[in-house]
């Protein structure tokens, strides 16, 4: 099996920053996307619940 | 001949892959019409739907599409990294990983059906999953490399969305929605075929079996003349069976005309520049066609509901 001769440069400073700034959108994107999907599933409920929902002793 | 998938020679995944390409695998510019066809279903589907289950609804179709895109590149990424139009996706340009891909559109996949089947109903939850199905497996895995018939078949999973807006609404799925799929399954061989005309090269070099390099440019001329007219009369089966008025036949019958013009212009256009000049017309006219007509129907359907008549 040859050899493998790729080398894997360091990395530089704005390359670890770009790199972070895109895991942080990555990261809120991600967080965004479970709320909304909780919230989906919020309202879904409620709507199928319908007005039957109130329709009980306070 | 036919490409073999191949994962090999991809680029190593550089660690920067950026929210936009991830909204990038949904293939978004795919999801609209997607979105818009899946409502007219919606809309022209007899009986009433909450306007959030509704929206739910149509939100679900769009994740499925985007599903079904994100998986589409995943197994195309080999075949994207040769094709001009398709290397900088972010796959071949080395932003995503397949394996990130893969891991995207199934998550998002079972994510869509999940909530359009209790969303909505099961019929329409299972209408989305065939139509994922058949665009990953029977469109990209099977038909794409082994035959030029491949988007006359694969087609199908483009004009499943107006039949799962209707199930979404009905529970059920009726002649009237297969004739909406059957306009998009018509349409869809033309407006590949052109664009597969222009891009030819593009699809030689990646060892796709299109119509144009394997039958050649006059067969494939004919057949886009020939699906041109079965789409142009396809189209006026919405009024011949009495779901669409006045408004859309006239529309349908102009637009259907230029259509078959277009493509009459396209099989005796010269060979070389002036056919790739003509070709790309007939893409960019079909996309136009397809909004048009479907946008007819939905303002010929609201305008009745509405008590208006022509």
């Amino acid at each position: 099996m040859p050899a493998d001769t790729t080398t894997t440069l360091p990395e530089t400073a704005d390359e670890a920053a770009l790199r972070r700034k895109a895991q942080r959108r990555r990261s809120i994107a991600l967080a965004l996307a479970l709320g909304g999907f909780a919230l989906i599933f919020y309202i879904l409920t409620i709507v199928k619940m319908g007005p039957a929902l109130f329709d009980r002793a306070l | 001949m036919a490409l073999a998938h191949d994962s090999r020679n991809l680029p190593a995944l550089t660690g920067e892959a950026r929210v936009e390409d991830y909204l990038a695998l949904l293939k978004p510019r795919v999801m609209s019409l997607v979105v818009f066809t899946a409502f007219v279903g919606m809309v022209m589907a007899p009986g009433s739907i909450n306007p959030v289950v509704a929206a739910i609804a149509i939100f679900c179709i769009a994740v499925g599409a985007g599903a079904s895109g994100a998986l589409n590149m995943w197994y195309d990424a080999d075949i994207d990294a040769v094709m001009s139009r398709t290397m900088n996706r972010p796959i071949p340009a080395g932003r995503i990983t397949r394996e990130e891909a893969l891991a995207f559109g199934l998550v998002l996949a079972v994510f869509s059906v999940t909530l359009l089947g209790l969303a909505a109903n099961w019929v329409a939850g299972a209408a989305l999953a065939f139509t994922i199905f058949f665009y990953v497996v029977i469109y990209t895995m099977w038909l794409k490399r082994s035959t030029p018939q491949n988007i006359v078949i694969g087609g199908a999973a483009g004009a499943f969305p107006p039949m799962v807006g209707w199930a979404a609404v009905t529970g059920t799925l009726s002649l009237e929605s297969a004739v909406l799929f059957l306009i998009i399954f018509l349409w869809t061989p033309p407006h590949f075929w052109a664009l597969a005309l222009y891009k030819q090269g593009d699809y030689e070099e990646a060892g796709i079996p299109m119509m144009p390099n394997v039958a050649g440019e006059t067969s494939t001329k004919w057949q886009i003349f020939v699906y041109s007219v079965l789409l142009a009369a396809s189209a006026l089966a919405p009024s011949l069976m009495g779901f669409a008025g006045m408004l859309y036949t006239v529309v349908a019958l102009l637009t259907g005309a230029s259509f078959i013009l277009l493509a009459w212009r396209l099989l005796l256009a010269r060979d070389g520049a002036p056919m790739r000049r003509t070709a790309r017309q007939l893409f960019q006219y079909s996309l136009s066609y397809l909004f048009i007509v479907f946008f007819a129907l939905l303002t010929d359907t609201i305008w009745t509901r509405m008590g208006g008549s022509f």
